[in-house]
């Protein structure tokens, strides 16, 4: 029925599409996460017809996975693919790890409650910690790691940005209201006019999110995106004078865009009043492009010299943020670390899952957001996660858990690594959440004989 | 069950006990009276020779939050660090990890060992406080609380622009503490973290923001004024304008009379003594802050005493820590400008004693405490981890204890800074006493934690225990026994049991009226709901090793 509502309504539904919240309808307003903006203004209503009040196309797709129980044993743990009790799951669960030498946590799809105890987990077993969204996340990491940066955050854009500069994303696709929430909002506290919005490096097609309400149309500056290295390369090298990339041709190109095209970014870069450079470290797919992100990072700087101007990465998804945040509280370090005799340790390369995946001895996969599956290994496999997962490949264990933000309550951070908000338990749920099942993974590996 | 500590000698300053010889009983976590001959004593300890203090409260180090996590994302070479071997090495010992960005699991563990038994974050960003309290409730062992950040939010300053009345100011800063579970209220560089963002480099204690025509001077007497009225026990902790500036002393005394009157702490005021003396524009101006303090009674002050090594520096102070990023070693740092509420800035510092400026820096610091006249109004911090990490406070305290290792450490450093100082002339030793004051009776009254910080009947059991030792370094790096609510949770320096801490609030009173104006406001203009933005209780004890501890504000004063 939640299903059939969803899609029979258009994706896009605001506050004066539908109205929901009216006296016979009561809604449950909630904490979105479906991605990293963690939308705290869309509700649920609890009564049929179910829907969703300032739904994005994510949060749909989030919501009609959720809800949707369509193949047997759906809420099940089961033991190579045969359904078994709870007890029984978590014991097999816990062999593995006791067992194991060198296991590999990977996926790790969860929220702040859920990593807390994972790496309790972790340092009990001497695991390796990486995110399934790590590629990205890692690029971000090592230019912060190099360089450091100097960004914003959300609340900022929406009240201070003149210009946004997208590069190499068109931010909706990972972020769907970004611009209907943060660009295109007619109030804000320093009565600015709307941003000017450039994208260098995205297809044409993709950059309709950045027309304004009133139809005015953002600069589009097409080019590949394995370009953007010597492209953001050119960019500094025009800001200096005596560069000779100056003493060029106007009309000339560089990494298949035209210099008078970066030229004209710069100057807009500058006369802003505030400008925000956005990029999905995700999209930037060829060797190091931590340099890329890096370069970006210090065209930053050098603008804050004079003017303002901030940074404002994307994150990728399924808990990442929250993943990474709490990993260095409580160890020390981001993830991609390992712990060793209750001691962590921290490697950007090594501890990758397609490392580990040639020399850990088990695996224990993590996707509670979504029915992400594990990646095809032969060792031992434990996957917990989101109730829908169907298999490819049976793993040995699995442990359908609590969906957060709808099974259970928790903690997630935002995007910009600054804002957490608390999730909420919208519906009733027989599924323990992903702590509640690690803590008696813990306990049970306790209570093995050694 | 009774647990008796005998013989020990007793250092509570709050009860005026300097050395007294006197038993101490506990049950159920507190301290009680001499039980009757026919109640049972299950445990003694025998503490005859030993020093028995309260356990000490750090009132300011940096422990949780966004810009600490930062840091360590930052500095992942850091948490190899565990061992210090550089030339600077001979003012330091083995003790001293110089981890300047411990885990929160590390940073309860280092706490405890070295005797402390809670700890303050005095840079909460109410925006960051759900972050902060959840790093704080990862943190094991020891008590903690969190100072809200105001000052630079905009819709405070839009309200001080507005001229709304103090009353309207007051709900407002009453609702903040409530809404992030805050035990006080901090302003960094009053108004500067905004105006940076308007991108104005600079702002003086008597100079308009170039959007809200508002000064720092009226931003301090407003929140001042606040918390005073809203009778906070903790006075307004005021990171001052200018941090780091040479000449920046004369921002400083006059800051101190921007409340006019009203309670008001400097923290780290080290970094605000600065003057232009010299060939390299650089001085100590000490004597001049040291001669203010001592006479106006209603300023308080922790130094943010400089300890050579690596470190880093984590301050809400966006518009300086720009600056500073330049001088940044390693060459790296984050700067954020957060939510139209705050910012931050993270630049990790390598102070050296043969640099003139840190050595006169370290300098500086130990003649503020050994020119202050009353131990109750100074306090024992390095800002951890921005002036050293706190482990490093055993060295600091022997280096106010012991005059002939301070001046032999002192001829060691830079010559020049030498010539700038008048250190060797002050012959000052703290005593056992004057530290209880500082690290224990002082900052527990400072905040307001009545049942803390001393070791009267009803007090909280939050006990140290001392082997009292001439090198006073050795002495408070190694405690003998730490008790935590009466428990005894450290032996010999090293934790035997695993506990919690509580979270430090106060409430004070709000007219609820407040919340309209801010919702309407957040609504309009804020990336996240009012409701989210408070955070309730549940969420800092949910987890089942958390709670908080709510207390009492002093009689409001209107």
């Amino acid at each position: 029925m939640f299903n059939s509502c969803l899609k029979s309504q258009t994706l896009w539904q605001n506050d004066n599409q539908m109205k929901i919240s009216d006296d016979k309808n009561q809604s449950i307003a909630f904490s979105c996460p479906a991605c990293g903006l963690l939308c705290d203004d869309v509700a649920l209503s609890s009564t049929s017809p179910i829907s969703i009040k300032n739904g994005c196309a994510k949060s749909i797709t989030f919501f009609e996975q959720a809800y949707s129980t369509n193949h047997e044993n759906a809420g099940l743990p089961s033991i190579s693919g045969k359904a078994t009790d709870l007890n029984t799951a978590i014991k097999a669960a816990a062999e593995i790890l006791r067992a194991s030498k060198q296991p590999l946590f990977a996926g790790i799809g969860t929220e702040i409650t859920g990593m807390r105890t994972i790496i309790r987990l972790a340092e009990k077993t001497g695991a390796t910690l990486d995110h399934m969204h790590s590629e990205g996340a890692v690029r971000n990491t090592l230019a912060l790691q190099n360089g450091g940066w100097q960004n914003t955050t959300l609340t900022e854009v929406k009240n201070r940005a003149t210009l946004i500069l997208a590069i190499g994303t068109d931010i909706v696709s990972s972020h769907p209201r970004f611009f209907e929430k943060l660009v295109w909002n007619t109030n804000s506290m320093f009565d600015k006019t709307s941003p000017e919005v450039i994208y260098l490096g995205v297809p044409t097609e993709n950059t309709k999110a950045g027309i304004s309400p009133e139809g005015k149309q953002p600069m589009v500056i097409p080019a590949d995106t394995a370009k953007l290295p010597e492209i953001i390369n050119a960019l500094h090298a025009l800001m200096n004078n005596k560069n000779p990339l100056n003493k060029k041709s106007a009309s000339d190109f560089v990494g298949g865009v035209a210099i008078s095209s970066l030229q004209i970014i710069l100057e807009k870069l500058k006369a802003a009043p505030y400008a925000v450079v956005v990029w999905a470290a995700g999209n930037f797919k060829y060797a190091h492009a931590e340099l890329t992100i890096q370069s970006i990072t210090q065209l930053i700087a050098k603008f804050n010299e004079t003017s303002r101007i901030a940074g404002l990465p994307l994150n990728a998804g399924d808990g990442d943020m929250s993943v990474n945040n709490t990993s260095t509280w409580l160890s020390g370090y981001p993830t991609r670390n390992r712990f060793t005799h209750g001691k962590a340790e921290y490697d950007a390369y090594h501890f990758s899952s397609t490392q580990q995946l040639n020399s850990c001895d088990a695996l224990l996969w993590i996707s509670t957001f979504n029915a992400h599956l594990p990646p095809s290994s032969d060792m031992p496999t434990i996957v917990i996660g989101h109730p829908n997962m169907q298999f490819d490949r049976v793993p040995d264990v699995f442990i359908p858990v609590g969906i957060p933000g709808i099974d259970h309550v928790g903690s997630m951070a935002r995007m910009d690594n600054v804002v957490s908000l608390p999730l909420k338990k919208v519906r009733p749920s027989a599924l323990l959440s992903l702590s509640q099942v690690i803590e008696q993974v813990i306990e049970q590996i306790n209570d093995s004989p050694t | 069950m009774i647990t008796q500590l005998k013989n020990g000698r007793i250092y509570d300053p709050k009860h005026g006990k300097d050395g007294v010889i006197q038993d101490i009983y506990i049950r159920n976590g507190r301290i009680i009276n001499k039980p009757g001959a026919n109640e049972k004593i299950s445990q003694t300890y025998d503490l005859t020779g030993k020093v028995v203090m309260a356990g000490a409260i750090d009132m300011h180090s940096h422990i949780g939050g966004g810009k600490v996590n930062i840091a360590r994302m930052l500095l992942p070479e850091f948490q190899e660090r565990k061992s210090y071997t550089e030339p600077e090495a001979h003012i330091c010992t083995p003790g001293c990890t110089h981890n300047a960005t411990p885990s929160t699991t590390e940073a309860g563990f280092r706490y405890i060992e070295m005797g402390y038994t809670a700890a303050f974050e005095p840079a909460m960003l109410p925006v960051n406080a759900r972050q902060a309290h959840l790093e704080m409730g990862d943190t094991p062992m020891i008590d903690k609380g969190g100072y809200a950040m105001l000052g630079s939010d905009d819709y405070f300053l839009r309200m001080l622009a507005a001229k709304k009345d103090q009353k309207a100011i007051n709900d407002y800063v009453a609702w903040t503490m409530n809404a992030s579970q805050a035990i006080g209220i901090k302003v960094v560089n009053p108004g500067g973290i905004s105006a940076f963002k308007f991108n104005q480099r600079k702002l003086d204690l008597d100079e308009n923001h170039s959007y809200y025509h508002i000064t720092p001077r009226e931003i301090l007497k407003s929140l001042s004024r606040a918390v005073y009225d809203l009778g906070i026990a903790k006075p307004l902790h005021v990171h001052c304008n200018n941090l780091g500036a040479a000449g920046n002393f004369e921002t400083t005394l006059n800051t101190m009379g921007a409340s006019e009157g009203l309670p008001m702490h400097l923290t780290h005021i080290q970094f605000h003594s600065y003057g232009t003396e010299g060939d390299k524009k650089f001085s100590s101006a000490a004597a001049q802050i040291s001669e203010a303090l001592n006479k106006n009674k209603h300023i308080t002050a922790d130094v943010g005493q400089i300890l050579f090594g690596q470190t880093v520096t984590a301050s809400g102070d966006s518009m300086v820590q720009y600056l500073n990023s330049k001088h940044g070693n390693p060459k790296k740092s984050v700067i954020m400008d957060i939510e139209c509420d705050a910012g931050c800035g993270v630049v990790p510092f390598k102070y050296k004693d043969q640099n003139y400026v840190n050595a006169l820096q370290w300098a500086i610091g130990l003649e503020i405490f050994l020119s202050a006249e009353d131990p109750w109004r100074i306090f024992l911090t390095t800002d951890h981890p921005n002036g050293a990490p706190f482990t490093s406070y055993p060295h600091l305290i022997r280096l106010l204890m012991d005059k002939s290792f301070r001046n032999e450490t002192f001829a060691k450093l830079n010559l020049d800074a030498q010539g700038m100082s008048n250190l060797a002339s002050l012959d000052r030793e703290y005593s056992l006493y004057e530290i209880a004051i500082m690290t224990r009776a002082g900052a527990a009254k400072l905040i307001g934690l009545h049942d803390r910080g001393h070791l009267g009947v009803g007090g909280g059991a939050d006990i140290t225990v001392y082997t009292d030792q001439p090198d006073r370094e050795a002495m408070f790096t190694k405690p003998d026994y730490v008790f935590k609510d009466g428990e005894l949770v450290v032996k010999d320096g090293k934790v035997i049991k695993v506990t919690w801490g509580a979270t430090h609030t106060a409430k004070p009173a709000f007219d609820i009226g407040v919340e309209k104006g801010l919702k309407d406001y957040f609504d309009k203009y804020h990336t996240i709901q009012l409701e989210n933005f408070k955070i309730s209780e549940d969420e800092i004890s949910n987890d089942g090793r958390g709670s908080v501890i709510v207390h009492e504000n002093k009689q409001a004063s209107h």
